[in-house]
């Protein structure tokens, strides 16, 4: 069985997909066993969400409409979770913003 | 002119040196190009682990936006992306460092031409972990100190010690680093004079200093006066270890009488060029494992080397240790990196789960054997099981060295006693042909307590009662049942300990060669 999904979510950090959320975001994707890539725009370029290189050279400042793909086993599970994280501000609270 | 600038630290090995201070952390790149793309491949991946290893122990010093920092350089370097173009540039022919710089300066550029500011300032993470990378990789390569100098830095890796000169003097001075690492052995098995622990403030020092390795502190831009004290301690202190020396020529043998065997421990076969074989009986441990610094010795390599020393001995006896990799000794290319390295794969476990590069040993000390009187023994033995296969390679590999008409002969095949499972049950071992005491990862598996921490120094000590209580047990089982037994670890070579050692019932060490006059001294003191 080969499931997919996709979904869209606004990044509302103060400096976007940097260095400490990209270390959470590729962390709670490797957890997930489907191949799972983010990009930009719709048509991509795609990258690997378990890269932490990758995803950091994506590049993605505030308020950027992130978009996350996945295909294999648990792809709603990765999606819905790393949805989530991005949607929860990476767990970092708003006043909270530090330049690391 | 300056003020003279004190340190305090803790004497790791003790003695004198006046001289220049020479930057063990300075960055200055000069990698040293290996022959083939392989062996690029494998510096620069021991270079990552390297780098990704100091990140990782940072770590645990640091806190908020600091620990944040090397979580990310940590999960950056751990990311293959980060590497492969590195890795693909040296399959083209490209060395390492310049494979490594290249990706990186790709990757860092990326980041620069940002129109944000703050990824733009990401290109300086990447950088930095650039020069980690490299800074690991030219460890390895060749940046000699001047003769003589006083070696400062955070720490220092075994094979740097290994590579310097120390026949003109010089000593070691470490912000970090412990009385009981690898490094301080050494030091002491050389006489090098070493300190410890002198504290983070100062990250980079020059100029001429001295070190008191006795009492424990540096001096830099030191007065006039500084220098007249130093120079009349420093020659105090070779008086007192000359009087030792007296002792040196003589066999030992306490006030009662008792007659102690008094091997050395070497860790090179250059080192038997400066000792006199008629100041000891022989060689009671010879490590292996630095034959395997940087790559893994040929045959012909180690049989050489092995020769030499049984050639120096004579008849007296010369115990050879197989390859005791791992734990704090990793060997690129043949250790694996674990998370509890002290209780992993390292030893005669190592050997037996890489037989390919064991075998190799085998068959050099198989053909050595012919030139001397040899012993060999397996490191980190267990259980019996270890014993038997180590065992049954020696004559699988007599039988291959026959079929191709090579002489050899078959060594006496003992046990190192280190793990607690020996020490507690030696009738297990009893098909052993001798066993030697290691005293120094003994006490550290009973105590519990690594011997490479400082903060849980005053639990690893020999002395302690269930310690020495197992080095009588196995002492009087070899009586028992005719089984040598020795010890040959740092306890044999220190004079606090070498009284209670007796008393166990001990009547033969092996000790570091700059030790062995002052162990002799120490013994004809003692009743026992």
């Amino acid at each position: 069985m080969s499931a997919s999904a996709e979904a869209t979510v606004v990044i509302t950090h103060d400096v976007g997909l940097h260095a400490r959320p990209s270390v959470k975001f590729t962390k709670l994707a490797k957890t997930f066993a489907a191949e799972v890539e983010i990009a930009l725009a719709a048509n991509g370029p795609w990258f690997d969400a378990k890269s932490i290189v990758k995803v950091m050279a994506a590049k993605a400042p505030k308020g950027t409409v992130l978009h996350i793909r996945a295909s294999g086993d648990g792809a709603n599970d990765a999606v819905d979770a790393l949805v989530e994280l991005v949607r929860r501000g990476f767990d970092e609270g708003a006043n909270h913003v530090r330049t690391a | 002119m300056s003020e003279p600038l004190r340190l305090q630290g803790i004497s790791a090995s003790a003695g004198y040196a006046e001289g220049p201070l020479f930057d063990l952390d300075q960055t200055v790149v000069s990698y040293v190009g290996k022959e083939t793309a392989d062996e690029e491949k494998a510096a620069l991946e021991t270079a990552i682990a390297v780098a990704t290893g100091r990140l990782t122990a940072l770590i645990e010093m640091a806190e908020g936006d600091a620990a944040d920092i090397l979580e990310f350089q940590i999960a950056m370097l751990q990311d293959d992306a980060l590497s492969s173009p590195a890795f693909a540039a040296i399959r083209t022919g490209l060395p390492a460092d310049k494979a490594w710089r290249q990706a990186l300066d790709t990757e860092a550029a990326g980041y620069d031409a940002s129109d944000q500011d703050y990824f733009r300032a990401r290109a300086a993470d990447i950088r930095d972990i650039r020069d980690q990378v490299l800074r690991a990789l030219s460890e390895d390569g060749d940046v000699q100190a001047p003769a003589g100098a006083i070696l400062y830095g955070e720490d220092i890796a075994p094979t740097r010690f290994l590579e310097t000169d120390w026949s003109r003097g010089g000593g070691i001075a470490l912000r970090a680093g412990s009385t009981a690492s690898h490094v301080a052995m050494l030091a002491r098995s050389r006489g090098v004079p070493m300190l410890v622990g002198l504290g983070a403030l100062l990250a980079h020092l020059a100029g001429a200093a001295l070190l008191d390795a006795e009492h424990g502190g540096i001096v830099l831009l030191p007065s006039k006066a500084d220098i007249d004290a130093f120079r009349q301690s420093s020659s105090s202190f070779r008086a007192r270890r000359d009087r030792a020396g007296t002792f040196l020529a003589r066999p030992a043998v306490t006030k009662a009488g008792t007659a102690v065997r008094m091997q050395v421990n070497i860790a090179d076969p250059s080192e038997v060029d400066g000792i006199d074989i008629a100041t000891c009986d022989g060689v009671g441990l010879m490590r292996t494992e630095f034959l395997f610094g940087k790559t893994l010795p040929d045959e012909e390599t180690q049989y050489r080397a092995y020769r030499k020393v049984l050639e120096w001995a004579g008849d007296k006896p010369v115990t050879i240790r197989t390859v005791d990799a791992g734990g704090d000794k990793p060997v690129p290319g043949f250790t694996v990196e674990e998370s509890n390295p002290f209780l992993g794969l390292r030893g005669i476990r190592l050997s037996l789960a890489r037989p390919e590069v064991f075998r190799v040993q085998v068959r050099a000390l198989l053909r050595a054997a012919v030139h001397g009187n040899l012993k060999v023994m397996f490191p980190m033995i267990a259980i019996v099981e270890e014993y038997r296969q180590a065992t049954a390679m020696f004559a699988e590999e007599q039988a291959v060295l026959a079929t191709r008409g090579i002489v050899y002969e078959m060594p006496p095949l003992g046990i190192m006693v280190e793990v607690p499972s020996v020490a507690i049950v030696p009738e297990a071992f009893a098909e052993a042909a001798f066993f030697s005491i290691g005293s120094n990862d003994l006490t550290q598996y009973v105590m519990a307590a690594a011997r490479d921490n400082s903060a849980v120094a005053h639990l690893n000590s020999v002395r302690h009662p269930a310690v020495l209580r197992l080095i009588a047990a196995v002492t009087a089982f070899g009586q028992r049942e005719k089984i040598p037994v020795s010890l040959c670890g740092d306890a044999g070579g220190d004079p606090a300990s070498i009284p209670s050692l007796l008393e166990a019932g001990l009547r033969a060490l092996s000790v570091a060669p700059a030790q062995l006059a002052m162990a002799k001294a120490a013994i004809a003191d003692i009743s026992v």
